[in-house]
């Protein structure tokens, strides 16, 4: 019994510092013995023991705290008296958390934080998948069937999005509206901040609208008694019946209000007709894949009762937190992959710097272990050092972090369904500690118990230096900063090569020099192809007056503003096949579309004044197209059905990248603006003036804007860009990331280099006794910077050849990434090797003409 | 180095009664805690913890120092480690001393007394 308690203490006993147990570990032990032996009984037993646990415990804890506080006062003392490599120390900690602090910010937003709806792991979006799409919209038929038939969903909701025309409260404004059917914002769950969300009690009324918190914020002051008033969209009065809280977005960040979908029996008519965006959340206990089969099961029985409209057309289930282009995805992941490899490099480089430096600090150490200081004293305070270093870099690199994270968030994707910007947090912050606390220990503890090592303090101790193996420790920390290096040289390599080549593919435009802006008609004024016609008419005969300006049109779904608008065709005659061989990007045009936007006309005629709505519908269409239809035929006056009209090709232009520079396009088929039927596809009549001048469009926007509040005064003007900023935006994303990685692979570089050249002098400094000899026995001076050149260059060789190695994986997994650039792409590879390499060379030159400079006899007299 | 007695001042509690148990006899780390337990009255029961980081630190002050010498083996269990008092010690609970006893005046002439009227 005794026996098993006094081993029970001594256990305890671990509580405390090593140094304290060992000295009175055997003492403490004694005492306790003593005190049970004065007690009887198991009851008094008991209490000895629990007295025992509430004795070592908090003074085990307050042994320690004395412990640090010696500790951190003595490592204050000694960071003071190195001055540059505390400071070089605490900036290589700082840039690798401050970078990895940042990126993981920006992945937390992005792809790990739950997304701010009630349990929004149970959400997920159902698409349509036909071949070649597979995410398409529902038609209302088919989500009102998926609905009644489907098991696996506790509540499922649709909504689309549209254009209204906030008026009223200012300047007119142009709102993208979420329109949701009256069970879906009761899917996502969240209360609203005032008032009440569309519920299935909206079923009747159309005219309520719920509004977003930055839209409240901006166009009404925060006004706390909204609900309730009438609010202008398209002329109609709205009554606002809530506010939704600020982190709330839903489908997307770019919505500023909700008004009701309620469906018209109308709606039901077609099933081709998909327009109806699926959210739904899973029954409780329901897995993704089990909701999978279910809809896809549903979706084989729609076929067999529609198979015309729902040929080939099946279901799949998403994620909600998965719905993200694998493009947005990997450009978030490669960066964090970037700052981790910074990470790792700032550690290399500290262990060695440390190594080096208890090398230099051996008499102080050994002093220390003179006066009796034990094994477990010195690592200890030598990993306060490292801990108090890294945590002073945290400090700077969480600022540095804080400094950057507003840069980053252009990294965050539009389609993210979640408002606000990502933020240095407590979340994030408590990563960082824990970085910085990984950090301290990973670049601490290897020299420190490499100190420790009692054959290394006998030597400290004999007053000996600091042995091979430390210097074969501090090569192998270089070969590895070599190794990030040339990953992140590569990485950045292949990026820049990616957006090289993605900038120079030919978008099928000429965007210089042309200027845009939106004019969304709305209500009757959209609907009625007259009243449509009237106002494009106008408002382009006085901006083509205007001087300067070349050509105007009116378009709608720009290039790479709307990627979608696509519709089957067929010759005519023939039935419509759902499928992505036969699919056009549909567009409404005026005449010198073509001209304004710089797509060259191949055959034929552009469309005229004279195509009328009376008179033969025609198409203009893309090389594409006429080569998909009629390859090694003159296409013009062939005829195909669109939208269920027959049309006859009058002319050919050039293909454009409507799908933006990265994805493939389908062809285009071009149609009058005047033969847009009254009341009908509402969304494809013409919004976008495209105007190109020779004079800057500062110059003529005053103007423009005059035209237009004269042709309409009640029409708001909105996204008004220049068509090569546009362009711009396609890569901008891309750019934001590289300049990031730039940065990154630049500190990368300039640490490798210090690394090497740090290595080497110490080197140097410590086999000058070795070099003075060999001069002494007539070595030249240029056989001696020869060795200690090769001997740097064969630590980069390791480094470049393990580096290429990892880069060529690393790239191959942010393939989506590349744009086509291949992973191993030899130009990137043999670059970053060369530019490691000439780094290395630069790192060595010192200490090579050092160590040749180095005489002999001032050496050997040394001895 | 001379020590600062001053600077030690006022002393712990703990650390004044480690003192007191070694004025007149080396003594044990358990005996230390016995002494100070009987000549309180059972109000004081330092931890065995408590006391050997007391001892610890009084060690490095210059307090008290080890005593190697050692009684008979049969007496005794080796892994008892004794303390003595130094002159320093010595210096260091006198000067306590008089502090209190300075204090303890001052609340007298104020008309203090330590029982409840």
């Amino acid at each position: 019994m005794m026996r098993g308690l006094e081993r029970f203490y001594r256990a305890l006993l671990y509580l405390y510092p090593a140094s304290f147990r060992n000295e009175y570990g055997r003492a403490l032990t004694a005492t306790f013995v003593a005190r049970l032996r004065d007690i009887s009984g198991p009851a008094g037993m008991l209490r000895g023991v629990l007295a025992a646990v509430g004795d070592v415990v908090p003074n085990a804890i307050a042994a320690h705290w004395e412990i640090l506080r010696q500790d951190m006062r003595y490592a204050g003392r000694s960071l003071r008296t190195s001055v540059g490599f505390t400071l070089t120390a605490i900036l290589v900690i700082a840039l690798g958390v401050g970078a990895n602090t940042a990126a993981f910010s920006l992945a937390d937003f992005v792809l790990l934080r739950p997304l701010p709806f009630h349990e929004p792991g149970r959400l997920v979006d159902v698409w349509e998948s036909t071949p070649g799409y597979t995410q398409m919209e529902f038609s209302p038929a088919n989500y009102r069937d998926m609905k009644a038939m489907t098991h696996s969903f506790a509540a499922m909701g649709a909504y689309s999005d549209r254009t209204m025309n906030l008026a009223g409260t200012g300047e007119p404004r142009h709102l993208t509206v979420g329109i949701m059917t009256p069970h879906a914002m009761p899917v996502l769950g969240v209360p609203p901040l005032l008032g009440r969300a569309i519920t299935p009690d909206d079923s009747t009324n159309e005219q309520v609208v719920v509004l977003s918190y930055g839209l409240w914020q901006t166009q009404f002051g925060e006004d706390a008694r909204i609900v309730g008033k009438a609010i202008r969209l398209d002329g109609e009065p709205y009554t606002v019946i809530g506010v939704m809280p600020a982190s709330f977005a839903f489908p997307t960040r770019e919505i500023d209000a909700w008004v009701p979908l309620l469906m018209r029996e109308a709606f039901f008519a077609d099933r081709s007709d998909n327009f109806l965006s699926v959210v739904a959340r899973l029954r409780p206990g329901v897995t993704t894949q089990q909701a999978a089969a279910d809809v896809a099961a549903v979706a084989a029985r729609l076929e067999q009762l529609d198979p015309r409209a729902n040929e080939r057309t099946s279901a799949i289930v998403v994620d909600m937190r998965d719905e993200m282009s694998a493009r947005s995805r990997m450009l978030v992941l490669a960066l964090c992959g970037a700052a981790l490899c910074i990470l790792l490099l700032a550690c290399a480089n500290l262990a060695s710097l440390l190594l080096a430096r208890s090398a230099h600090r051996s008499r102080e150490l050994a002093v220390r272990a003179a006066l009796g200081a034990g094994r477990e004293r010195i690592v200890r305070q030598l990993v306060t050092e490292s801990m108090a270093l890294a945590l002073f870099g945290g400090i700077v690199g969480v600022a540095i972090a804080i400094a950057g994270v507003p840069v980053l968030a252009r990294l965050v994707p539009d389609s993210l369904p979640v408002n606000g910007q990502p933020s240095v947090d407590p979340r994030v912050l408590l990563v960082a500690g824990a970085l910085v606390v990984l950090t301290g220990l990973t670049f601490g503890v290897g020299p420190a118990i490499a100190a420790g090592r009692s054959k290394a303090l006998d030597a400290l101790r004999s007053g000996a230096r600091g042995g091979a193996r430390t210097q074969r420790l501090r090569s192998v920390l270089v070969t590895i900063e070599v190794a990030a290096c040339v990953v992140l040289l590569v990485s950045s390599g292949l990026l820049i090569r990616a957006v090289l080549r993605i900038q120079g593919t030919d978008p099928g435009f000429r965007p210089e020099g042309v200027l845009t802006l939106r004019t969304e008609l709305t209500g009757e004024k959209a609907a009625l192809g007259a009243e449509r016609v009237r106002f494009y008419d106008r408002v382009l005969q006085d901006v083509r007056a205007l001087p300067g300006v070349e050509r105007a049109a009116y378009m709608s779904g720009l290039p790479m503003v709307m990627g979608g608008g696509v519709w089957p065709t067929t010759l005519v005659g023939a039935p419509v096949v759902r499928d992505a061989s036969n699919t056009v990007g549909l567009r409404f045009v005026t005449p010198q579309y073509f001209a304004a936007m710089g797509i060259p006309l191949r055959a034929g005629r552009d469309i005229a004044d004279a195509d009328r709505r009376e008179s033969p519908s025609v198409a203009v269409v893309s090389e594409s197209f006429a080569k998909r239809m009629w390859p090694n035929e003159n296409p013009i006056g062939k005829q195909f059905t669109i939208a269920s009209i027959p049309r006859t090709i009058v002319g050919v232009v050039g293909n454009v990248r409507v799908r933006g520079l990265e994805r493939p396009s389908e062809p285009q088929v071009y149609v009058p603006a005047t033969q847009l039927p009254d009341g009908m596809m509402v969304f494809y009549a013409p919004k976008d003036l495209v105007i190109r001048s020779t004079v800057p469009a500062g110059t003529i926007l005053p103007a423009v804007r005059r035209i237009i509040a004269s042709a309409d005064p009640d029409q708001p003007i909105s996204d008004v860009q220049m068509l090569t900023d546009l362009v711009a935006r396609q890569t901008s994303s891309r750019v934001t990331q590289l300049r990031l990685l730039g940065i990154l692979a630049t500190i990368a570089l300039v640490i490798a280099g210090v690394g090497i050249h740090g290595l080497l002098a110490f080197a140097v400094s410590q086999r000058s006794r070795e070099i003075g000899v060999r001069r002494a026995l007539g070595e030249q001076a240029r056989s001696i910077v020869g060795r200690v050149m090769r001997e740097g260059l064969a630590l980069a060789t390791a480094g470049v050849a393990i580096g290429v190695l990892v880069a060529y994986l690393a790239a191959r997994a942010m393939g989506a990434l590349l744009a086509g650039v291949q992973p191993g792409d030899p130009l990137t590879l043999a670059g970053a090797a060369v530019l490691c390499f000439v780094t290395a060379v630069v790192g060595c030159v010192r200490p090579a003409v050092r160590a040749a400079s180095v005489d002999p006899i001032t050496v050997l007299r040394g001895d | 180095m001379t020590p600062d007695i001053e600077a030690l001042l006022p002393l712990p509690p703990a650390t004044f009664h480690i003192l007191l148990a070694l004025v007149d006899q080396e003594r044990h780390g358990y005996a230390i805690i016995q002494d100070v337990e009987e000549r309180t009255d059972g109000e004081l029961r330092m931890s065995a913890g408590t006391l050997y980081r007391s001892v610890a630190r009084m060690v490095e002050q210059g307090l008290i120092a080890e005593v190697l010498k050692r009684p008979a083996a049969r007496l005794d269990d080796e892994r008892r480690r004794y303390y003595r008092i130094t002159s320093f010690g010595t210096a260091v609970a006198r000067a306590e001393m008089a502090r209190l006893s300075q204090l303890v005046r001052l609340a007298r002439a104020r008309g203090l007394t330590p029982e409840t009227t």
